[in-house]
């Protein structure tokens, strides 16, 4: 049965890199919550990954809230549902577009960035030399960015929310011709606590798969330059897809009954 | 082989069967090699015999197959977490490609087992750091510097400066003087032996340079096909009656040794 060996050394394959992962994730984790912990460190990745991520992150959401917008306006003008455009625009910010755009996005920016630097110092012997320097390269290089990745997330994911709300708010007032008044009140009275929680539980979730990939591909890429580049291109597919994955099922987690 | 010696009774390390291998590329074939405390024992060897390898698979950076290693009598082979890092704090190394980290100026490279790994304050260790590159021949402008804006030598120097900053037990050289103008490389050659003599640490190193390797070491390993196949005290070196050393210290290329190469 030569069909069905691919299809047991795919699966095997398959079990391999995610027990690797699975003790990598457990390591990292271990290290996040042992001291010493270092504060000066986080806090350049939490500007790293949170700060220069705002003007990217802004953009998109911009952009997302305005097209929603639009769209929903030529969608629902057939039924005379217009009114509606403020709340469907809250409801897909909040719950899914916010969290997973700026996921996507800070998987792109960051996760490819440590990706590169954690492999480079792996090819350089720099990880190596960590260890007889007597620092654990998870305290010191992994730790710090899952722990900006875990909190910076939801605070980038919050305002993008904003952001996008407010270019929803712009197309149909300046556009559509709403009253922003009653534009501002729908969306408020629309929107649930739960809507927002949930985006920012994702938001959290995305932010530590994107510096975990990042950083297991770094930390295990070899062979010079070409191998910094297929981690970097590893650590954003696989943060990219992880992170769709993990929306449907943080979804499901909040709103099917 | 070699046996303990009246004045080093116990071995800082002893290494016993170490094999290791790549896939099928087999590097070290059973390698025994005694180190006693305060001594200088130096490793050579042919270009990818594994002297590189070895020195990785004592600090525990690659995972040997088989073999042991003992370090002050405890076994490293197989050590993990919080035990290993308890051992590699006795250790330091300058990298042959130096391995210096490019995102910290060269004060906090030399600086960075001070404060990383010791908890030692930032301004202290820095006044430390300085006066290690100094004794490397570097000065207080160099310090300030990124590792990318060095020249390999310096870079190499400043590798030297950090391995032996928190004046480890252990020190390992890999090719210390290699890319050095010969004057540098006698001054490295003296911090070295300064290190071992002064310091009392004791020093496994790897080097091409046979001159050097005379001023650095009290003994000599050769490394052949993954075993050590001759050691013994430097200054016998040029009788060691071993065809294979004899060849490697005059860098012969007629002799038991066979290099590898078609003629263009
Ligand atoms: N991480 C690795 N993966 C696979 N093979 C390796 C690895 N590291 C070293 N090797 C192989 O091991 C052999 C010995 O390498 P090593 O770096 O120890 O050589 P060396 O004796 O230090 O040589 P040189 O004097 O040129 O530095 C080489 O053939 C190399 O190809
Ligand atoms: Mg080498």
């Amino acid at each position: 049965m030569p069909i069905l060996q691919p299809i047991g050394r795919t699966f095997i394959a398959f079990l391999e890199v995610a027990g690797r992962l699975s003790i990598f994730a457990i390591a990292a984790l271990t290290h996040c919550v042992r001291p010493p912990i270092y504060p000066r460190l986080i806090g350049r990745q939490m500007l790293e990954i949170g700060y220069y991520s705002l003007p990217v992150v802004g953009l998109t959401a911009i952009f997302t809230g305005m097209v929603l917008a639009l769209q929903s306006y030529t969608g629902f003008a057939r039924f005379s549902a217009e009114s509606a455009i403020p709340n469907v625009v809250i409801v897909s910010i909040t719950r899914e577009l916010g969290p997973v755009l700026a996921g996507l996005m800070v998987a792109g920016r960051v996760g490819a960035a440590i990706a590169a630097e954690i492999g480079t110092m792996r090819v350089t012997e720099q990880i190596d030399a960590l260890y007889t320097l007597s620092t654990n390269p998870f305290k010191y290089l992994v730790a710090p960015r899952l722990i900006a990745g875990l909190v910076t997330l939801p605070i980038l994911v919050l305002i993008a929310d904003i952001i996008g709300v407010f270019g929803g708010y712009l197309v149909s007032v300046y556009k559509l011709g709403f009253n922003p008044a009653t534009y501002i009140s729908n969306t408020v009275d629309f929107v649930e606590v739960q809507d927002v929680v949930s985006g920012l539980v994702k938001a959290s979730a995305f932010g530590f798969l994107v510096t975990l990939m990042g950083c297991y591909h770094g930390y295990h890429s070899r062979g010079g330059a070409q191998g910094v580049g297929t981690a970097t291109t590893n650590a954003v597919v696989s943060a990219s897809i992880l992170i769709l994955c993990f929306n449907y099922f943080i979804t499901e987690l909040f709103f099917a009954q | 082989m070699t046996e303990p010696t009246a004045i080093n009774p116990t071995p800082k390390i002893q290494i016993r069967g170490l094999k290791k291998a790549f896939g099928d590329n087999v590097i070290l074939d059973g390698v025994d090699l005694d180190i006693g405390k305060g001594e200088s024992v130096l490793v050579i060897g042919g270009s990818g015999s594994g002297k590189s390898v070895l020195l990785k698979c004592i600090l525990g950076l690659l995972h040997p197959d088989s073999g042991s290693i003992l370090v002050d009598g405890q076994e490293v082979v197989g050590l993990y977490g919080s035990d290993l890092e308890e051992v590699r704090a006795k250790f330091g190394m300058l990298f042959q490609n130096a391995a210096l980290f490019d995102s910290l100026p060269v004060w906090e490279n030399v600086a960075f087992g001070l404060v990383q790994g010791k908890g030692m304050d930032r301004i202290e260790a820095k006044a430390l750091a300085l006066e290690k590159l100094a004794a490397v021949g570097l000065n207080e402008e160099v310090a300030e510097l990124s590792p990318a804006e060095l020249s390999g030598g310096m870079r190499k120097r400043v590798g030297l400066a950090r391995a032996i900053a928190s004046n480890p037990e252990i020190i390992f050289f890999d090719e210390p003087t290699t890319g050095l103008d010969p004057i540098m490389g006698d001054v490295i050659d003296r911090l070295i032996v300064q290190c071992v003599r002064g310091l009392g640490a004791t020093a496994l190193s790897i080097t091409h340079d046979m001159a050097s390797a005379r001023r650095i070491s009290d003994r000599v390993a050769m490394l052949f096909q993954g075993k050590i196949i001759w050691s013994g005290p430097t200054k016998d070196i040029d009788h060691s009656g071993n065809p294979y050393v004899e060849q490697f210290i005059h860098g012969s290329s007629e002799g038991p040794i066979q290099m590898q190469i078609r003629s263009l």
